[in-house]
């Protein structure tokens, strides 16, 4: 479970272009569960996840995973028991090493990394059984450089490199903007998989109220850096959503 | 002739050293590390240093390794801890061994002719060639252990190395001290060859690593099994009897800087619109896939 408390953030602080962007913000995350953050661009979602992930620091509160205390940890600290997925394919994976290298990395998440050789022969079996399982037939292109594989695969690669050491908590932050409705669709039955096999508690921002209703078990919607909405996914259809979601903000445009 | 290919050979050789250095911090890093220019002539000094102490030629010259890695040191800090941008960062440190080097030895030229070098221990080209295939060796091998993919993996995407839980600035200072190590390594063995250390001998000297580097790229371009070292290696072989041939047939001395700087900027131009048209492609392409999976979406 993940707790966030009393926690603000403001960018350029003491300029004219001060930004508040959360003000003393309160939230639990439920275990192996999927809570999918919606809101308008600006409105602080990906703020709120690169807080928790650690690349930003808070100015003031605190970031409780699984009962410990992150706040302090820097990044690569708190990575390991993190995964994290980006918009861009290019930010989960190596793109000049191959496929066979980038899944051998990582799987040594968190561990000593070693003068010993990276890829060993005793472990390719289970590198080929989860490439298997992503179901894109990447195992039998275990030599091809990730930089020529296509948008959807590097981002499927990157799914399972940010999950397959089962981390405490995944971020997805519009982790299919990038790719066409179709790629986007199959990455997004792949995410559920993938997140529901290794039971990980996932927080997934998403602009397409479809994959938010469908894929997430309950919807927070954020504007200015503050919960406007919080419903269990099941209690809405997509066009009450979209619907909350017009009258909200393209009414506070006009 | 023979001879003019076999110093030719001998001189890459020593250049070879300093372009696989130049590949970790230019390929590797993605950094362009002009420390480089003030490294090189600092492992000529170390070395007139040591030896004249009375220390053998191999500790000498292998000394000139160790301390030669500080200057990586020192322009990582300046770019991780104080955060300057990386070209300045590099051309600070150059300025500082500039005047390091003048200190070391109190002069701003040591001939070394009296002195024992490593080219005394056999035939100056066999020693040459064994010590470039054991560094060679050595770095191919460590490239390929879990903490040198880490090294690559942060040229590549930092935010990866970080998501694996290690600290990229790290793998960078490591990269950088290993890197200035082997130029100041490669400065000691020139000093040894030519007979004396100079302060003007770094000078433009990033310029040969880049041009051996984009040479050795260029000639193997469509063997992607080749390591970047061997690449580095026949790349400043070849820059070297090219440019030797030239100077043979009457090119100036002089002139040979400009070329070189000449064939790093035809390289990059080349390589810069190969890529943009790589690109423009590959978009029109991915438009086209998306159109297509729209209509799929749609019907
Ligand atoms: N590193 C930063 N420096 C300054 N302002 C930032 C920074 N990151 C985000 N912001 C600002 O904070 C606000 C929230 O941004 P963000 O969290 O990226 O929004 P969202 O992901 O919801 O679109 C925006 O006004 C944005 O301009
Ligand atoms: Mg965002």
């Amino acid at each position: 479970m993940l707790k966030i408390v009393n926690l603000s953030k403001s960018f350029n602080t003491g300029t004219e272009n001060e930004i508040k962007v959360f003000d003393n913000l309160n939230l639990q995350i439920e275990a192996n569960k999927c809570t999918a953050i919606i809101g308008p661009n600006g409105c602080g979602k990906s703020t709120l996840l690169n807080l928790i992930g650690g690349s930003i620091s808070p100015d003031q509160g605190q970031i409780i995973l699984n009962g410990k205390d992150v706040t302090k940890l820097k990044e690569e600290e708190r990575a390991i028991y993190i995964g994290k997925v980006h918009q861009n394919p290019y930010m989960g994976v190596s793109p000049s090493l191959t496929i066979l290298e980038n899944i051998a990395l990582a799987d040594k998440k968190g561990e000593k990394f070693t003068l010993r050789r990276l890829i060993k022969r005793k472990n390719m079996d289970r590198y080929i059984e989860l490439l298997e399982s992503i179901d894109l037939g990447l195992e039998n292109k275990l030599n091809t450089k990730v930089k020529f594989l296509s948008g959807g695969q590097r981002q499927s690669l990157a799914l399972l490199m940010a999950a397959m050491k089962h981390p405490d908590l995944m971020l997805l932050d519009e982790h299919t903007a990038a790719l066409d409705p179709r790629t986007s669709r199959i990455i997004m039955k792949k995410t559920k998989e993938l997140i529901e096999k290794y039971s990980i508690t996932t927080i997934m921002i998403s602009h397409n109220m479809r994959d938010a209703i469908e894929y997430s078990d309950r919807i927070i919607m954020l504007d200015k850096g503050k919960v406007v909405l919080d419903k269990p996914s099941k209690s809405l259809t997509e066009d009450q959503l979209l619907d909350i979601y017009r009258r909200r903000f393209e009414e506070s445009i006009a | 002739m023979n001879s003019l290919i076999i110093t030719s050979i001998e001189q890459g050789l020593i250049f070879a050293i300093l372009a696989m250095g130049v590949v970790i911090s230019y390929k590797i890093l993605n950094m362009a590390d002009l420390s480089v220019e003030g490294t090189f002539p600092f492992g000529a000094f170390l070395f007139a240093k040591f030896i004249s102490m009375g220390m053998n030629p191999i500790v000498s010259t292998l000394m000139a390794f160790c301390i030669g890695t500080l200057a990586g040191l020192l322009t990582s800090v300046l770019f991780t801890k104080i955060r300057i941008k990386p070209l300045l960062a590099g051309i600070l440190t150059m300025t500082i061994l500039y005047s390091v080097n003048l200190k070391i030895n109190g002069k701003s030229n040591i001939p070394l002719f009296s002195y024992d070098s490593v080219f005394n221990l056999g035939n100056a080209l066999v020693v040459l060639v064994i010590i470039v295939l054991i560094i060679k060796i050595i770095l191919d091998l460590f490239l390929k252990t879990e903490t040198g993919y880490l090294l690559i993996a942060t040229g590549d995407n930092e935010s990866l190395v970080r998501s694996l839980g290690k600290n990229s600035n790290m793998y960078k200072t490591m990269g950088l001290m290993l890197a200035n190590g082997l130029v100041a390594l490669s400065g000691a063995l020139m000093a040894q060859m030519q007979g004396f250390a100079d302060i003007t001998m770094g000078s433009s000297i990033i310029v040969v690593a880049l041009a051996s580097i984009i040479i050795g790229d260029t000639i193997m371009k469509n063997s992607h099994k080749i390591e970047n070292t061997t690449r580095a290696i026949l790349g400043a072989i070849i820059y070297k009897i090219i440019g030797g041939i030239a100077i043979d047939l009457g090119l100036d001395p002089q002139d040979l800087k400009a070329i070189s700087a000449i064939i790093v900027i035809a390289f990059i131009f080349y390589n810069n619109s190969m890529a943009d048209l790589l690109e423009l492609r590959k978009r029109k392409v991915e438009l086209r896939n998306a159109k297509n999976s729209q209509s799929v979406q749609e019907f």
